[in-house]
């Protein structure tokens, strides 16, 4: 691929298909209120549909992520949420904790 | 006890270097940089240019597109049908767009400035939005949205940039870390984010369906994940306020 070819593909082929959504997105929330309904509604599909995607992004895990046992990768994130839960709600400590339980297991079970 | 003070009005600058700022103390600018990295190693292994790497950070700026878009233009793939998987990644943003703006705008705004923000929008800037826009006086929401895109963005474009650098020099172990950041920050932030019952329920319902639709190869499982669980949510909630 030349130079000009590899950018005009990134436009057409990932910028474009993907800034749609969001144009779209600005295009139905004109005359929206931040309390209507119809955006706690729109609020909640967006959030089960992230739930859906931290889902897959465990289980079929892409890349090396896959060499690490599924119940690694599934205790690991059981590990950084109760991990938030316990310590003060702090992201940080959940995250910090997951990845530590994820480095562990993965030297223990085999990466 | 006095009742709670309205946040100060800043001027336009002072209300973008607030969102700068809180880029910095997000807990996403450091799970942004080791998920760059990752994207910028894979960019680097499928051939592509150090500036392609970084401007496809700042044009495209939703991790999951990038991978499919640099793994299968990479890969050769035809460009149709990496255009058709990009697209399909994305549609999750519609909804955050539209739950985001209506949040930051104000009568006065006019649509075109709502282009910035929505760009900026991707899971992380959406999850911190949602959470620090409300402390912000109105008038500045648009203003700090864009300051927190920005420095989110600038830490994503600098780690693309050395993940490129490091490529091929990352064990395999580090790599596997880098990846688990995404799914393990997602939860533990949306986890933060779920005061109201409804975005709990959304958020549960979402784990229990999303594997289910996916191990019974629904089409477009993520998707439907997404308005099933989350009507469902809704409903419990309407149901929930009309037995008060």
């Amino acid at each position: 691929m030349t130079e000009l070819a590899a950018y005009l593909a990134l436009v057409l082929v990932g910028f474009l298909p993907n800034e749609v959504w969001r144009w779209l997105g600005v295009a139905f929330a004109r005359g929206l209120e931040e309390d209507s309904e119809i955006v706690v509604w729109v609020r909640a599909v967006a959030t089960a549909t992230l739930a859906a995607v931290i889902a897959k992004l465990t289980i079929f895990a892409p890349g090396s992520l896959a060499e690490v046992p599924l119940a690694v990768r599934l205790g690991a994130v059981a590990t950084g949420l109760l991990a938030f839960m316990l310590i003060r709600r702090s992201v940080l400590a959940g995250v910090i904790a997951g990845e530590l339980a994820l480095i562990a297991g993965a030297l223990l079970f085999g990466a | 006890m006095p009742p709670p003070s309205e946040p100060p009005i800043l001027t336009t600058g002072a209300a973008f270097l607030a969102g700068l700022r809180a880029a910095w103390s997000s807990v996403f600018s450091y799970v942004l940089f080791g998920t760059y990295i990752g994207i910028g190693a894979l960019a680097h292994d499928f051939g592509f240019g150090l500036a392609w790497a970084m401007v496809s950070t700042v044009l495209v700026w939703a991790g999951p597109a990038q991978v499919i878009l640099i793994s299968g233009l990479g890969a050769g793939a035809a460009h149709l049908e990496v255009a058709i998987a990009v697209s399909l990644s994305g549609v999750r943003l519609l909804p955050m767009v539209v739950a985001l703006l209506p949040l930051i705008k104000t009568p006065a705004t006019r649509t075109w400035q709502l282009v910035l923000p929505a760009h900026f929008t991707a899971i992380s800037m959406w999850v911190e939005s949602l959470r620090l826009a409300p402390k912000v006086a109105r008038e500045n929401r648009v203003a700090f949205c864009n300051g927190l895109g920005v420095g989110l963005m600038a830490s994503a474009v600098t780690a693309t940039a050395v993940g490129f650098g490091l490529a091929a020099r990352l064990p395999t172990l580090l790599t596997a870390g880098l990846l688990f950041l995404t799914p393990v920050s997602f939860l533990v932030s949306t986890a933060r984010n779920a005061r109201m019952l409804v975005d709990r329920l959304a958020l549960a319902l979402g784990l229990a369906v999303g594997p289910a639709f996916a191990f019974g190869q629904v089409e477009f499982d993520v998707l439907w994940t997404g308005v099933v669980a989350g009507t469902a949510a809704y409903g419990a909630h309407r149901l929930r306020e009309a037995l008060r």
